[in-house]
């Protein structure tokens, strides 16, 4: 019955049950909701266009600053008079149109007269000031502000990561041109350089993905040279050096891999940044152009019309809110798994 | 510590490179100014005349001498919606950008740093949850919206404050309130971590032993060292916390420098837009040097890096 000695011992298999602990175990505490949440923003995202009620960017001006399902048809009591006065339709119905809905209804007596119509269940989150459906709006809001965190990350991480690692691995002269570059970056007011982009140069998607790109770049480099400081250290890269690798098979083979973990949560935590800024553009005017629905522009829409529809700025905003609540408690969870030392440098 | 300061005083001179340079580049790529000066009935003489008034002859260096040079005498031009020279129309409006950015830094340490100790003191506890919360509303909402939250709140529906302007006393409490809260979250968090740090290392520990009463340990030996991070963050704060302006001036109708900004967006005001940009930057890389400076002065260890 004893196993041969070939100088592997072999782990016994392990019954379901148990792997399904172990991973289970490894979420304990994860935070379960703004996981949840950031999936249906994913979610919303990709599948925008088969999802949404309505177009987003047409509406129909007849339904215009319609609430959601918070609030049914609204009547309100009106006198009825021979002719409504000018200005007065909104204590004053006329007798013809009473009679339309009170077959009895007499002059001088007061009737319920629907006010505002209920958006649900056509608009289930209601319409804003054109009459666009805003759920429809909010979810290609969901798309727009993802395609724009994936591309500036795309982008500025590409480039973050390229210079960190050679800043990193060359050190001396490269090293201080780089992280200087990068001082140099941190301390420039970035939202203010866009808004004279686009002034010069017009509002476009590209400028907007630029600055941001700009933005991040940086803050990706500086954490992965930090990183790649230490790496460069350890044995396995050394010896990786005497057996004659080339820097670039170094830099993205064996040190690349180690920066990952500190990446995943660096990225994470930059793409609420991302969505914070680009939403301030957008409301400040600067950002994604108009008629799409970006969630910052959105909430510039609702500004002013607040007391008749407060749904037009909150709505969006709490998509906002929300998602980046949800990225910035998933990034502490991530941080606080992948790499505890991270936490000293927030 | 000299060697410290000249290597930040380079950094600045070069941001302010950069910055002047790219409003430069981005003036020359709005086009001609002289096709919207002439109209179209201008001969080939006066278009000439002209670039060589305005100096656009020459070529792109001295151009871009003369910019700085007008720039160093306070001269940015005049402003195209208002017809009047951009200095006087941003001197008018600096008093409040300064106003508002320093109630709200005032704002974000007084309300951060000690919730921030308060916090760590008592981990777990209820004032730390309310400190989490308070913070990740901080880190996550966007200001502007907050900021249009508090107006329908507080001002249309409770009445407490008035909704925008800056005539009356108490108009200044919302926007700072919105300016302050996110800085609120930096503060607290860096306070707080770096206190957990002091009151894990060995000389409280010694004080503790030594049977020093909790309140100094908390406020004599753990709080003054715990004060750098938050610090050397304040700088880069203050500088944002100017900068970060836009959106709530705009929002709470503020007549600062923000409000400006994004107006002179809207209508297209290059010449106002570049004399905010220059403005901003300066104040930006002024405080961030400001605090430099303190900064080496306070922790020996830069000082002597």
């Amino acid at each position: 019955m004893a196993r041969e000695a070939t100088g592997v011992l072999e782990a016994p298999p392990q019954p379901m049950g148990r792997r399904v602990l172990r991973v289970l175990r490894g979420m304990r505490r994860a935070p379960i909701l703004p996981i949840f949440f950031l999936g249906i923003v994913v979610f919303a995202g990709i599948t925008a266009p088969w999802i949404s009620p309505h177009d987003p960017t047409r509406g129909n001006l007849a339904d215009r600053n319609l609430p959601g399902f918070w609030t049914g048809d609204r009547t309100s009591p009106k006198l009825v008079v021979e002719e409504v006065e000018f200005g007065e339709g909104f204590r004053q119905v006329s007798l013809e149109e009473a009679r339309e809905l009170y077959p009895g209804a007499e002059l001088g007596q007061e009737v319920e007269v629907l006010t505002r119509r209920a958006g649900f269940p056509t608009y289930v989150l209601g319409t804003d000031h054109l009459g666009r459906d805003l759920l429809s709006r909010t979810i290609y809001g969901a798309r727009i502000s993802l395609i724009m965190a994936a591309v500036t990350l795309g982008v500025g991480g590409v480039i973050g990561i390229a210079l960190g690692l050679i800043a990193g691995w060359y050190g001396r002269l490269v090293d201080e041109i780089i992280m200087r570059l990068v001082d140099i970056e941190l301390s420039l007011p970035l939202i203010l350089v866009a808004l004279v982009l686009v002034v010069s140069l017009g509002q476009s998607l590209t400028i907007i993905v630029a600055v941001l790109a700009i933005w991040i770049w940086p803050r990706f480099a500086r954490m992965v040279r930090g990183e790649v400081l230490t790496l460069k250290t350890t044995d396995y890269v050394s010896l990786a050096r005497v057996a004659g690798a080339s820097p670039l098979r170094i830099m993205f083979v064996h040190l690349f891999p180690g920066t990952i973990n500190t990446l995943i949560v660096v990225a994470t935590l930059q793409v609420g940044i991302v969505i914070l800024v680009e939403a301030s553009l957008s409301f400040l005017g600067a950002g994604v152009p108009p008629p799409d629905p970006a969630w910052g522009s959105m909430v510039a829409d609702g500004r002013d019309r607040l007391a008749d529809a407060w749904w037009i700025a909150t709505i969006p905003g709490l998509a906002v809110l929300l998602t980046v609540m949800s990225l910035n408690l998933f990034g502490d969870w991530l941080r606080d798994k992948l790499d505890p030392r991270l936490r000293q440098m927030e | 510590m000299q060697r410290f300061l000249v290597r930040r005083f380079i950094i600045v001179i070069i941001t302010l490179f950069a910055v002047s340079v790219i409003i430069f580049i981005m003036a020359r790529a709005g086009g001609d100014p002289r096709s919207m000066l002439l109209d179209d009935y201008a001969t080939e003489e006066q278009w000439d005349d002209l670039g060589k008034a305005l100096g656009i002859d020459r070529p792109y260096y001295q151009q871009y001498a003369i910019f700085i040079a007008d720039v160093f005498r306070g001269d940015f031009g005049q402003s195209i919606k208002e017809r009047r020279p951009v200095i006087n129309v941003i001197s008018e409006r600096v008093w409040a950008t300064l106003q508002l950015g320093l109630a709200a830094f005032v704002f974000s340490v007084v309300i951060g740093i000690p919730l921030g100790v308060l916090s760590s003191v008592r981990r777990g506890g209820m004032l730390d949850m309310t400190g989490k919360v308070v913070a990740l509303i901080g880190q996550s909402a966007p200001s502007f919206w907050l900021g249009i939250m508090f107006i329908f709140w507080f001002a249309v529906k409770l009445g407490w404050v008035p909704p925008s302007g800056r005539q009356e006393w108490n108009s200044i409490i919302l926007p700072m309130v919105t300016l302050g809260w996110v800085f609120i979250a930096a503060n607290l968090r860096l306070m707080r971590s770096a206190m957990l740090d002091v009151l894990d290392s060995e000389y409280v520990k010694l004080a503790r032993a030594k049977g020093v009463p909790n309140r100094v340990i908390i406020w004599k030996h753990a709080f003054r060292n715990a004060l750098i991070p938050p610090l050397t963050f304040a700088g880069v704060n203050l500088g944002s916390l100017i900068t970060g302006s836009l959106t709530t001036e705009l929002v709470f109708a503020w007549p600062g420098l923000g409000q400006l900004a994004v107006q002179a967006l809207w209508s297209f005001d290059y010449p106002v837009l570049q004399g905010v940009v220059i403005v901003f930057t300066l104040m930006y890389v002024a405080s961030a040097f400001l605090v430099d400076i303190l900064y080496a002065y306070i922790d020996p260890r830069v000082r002597y890096a």
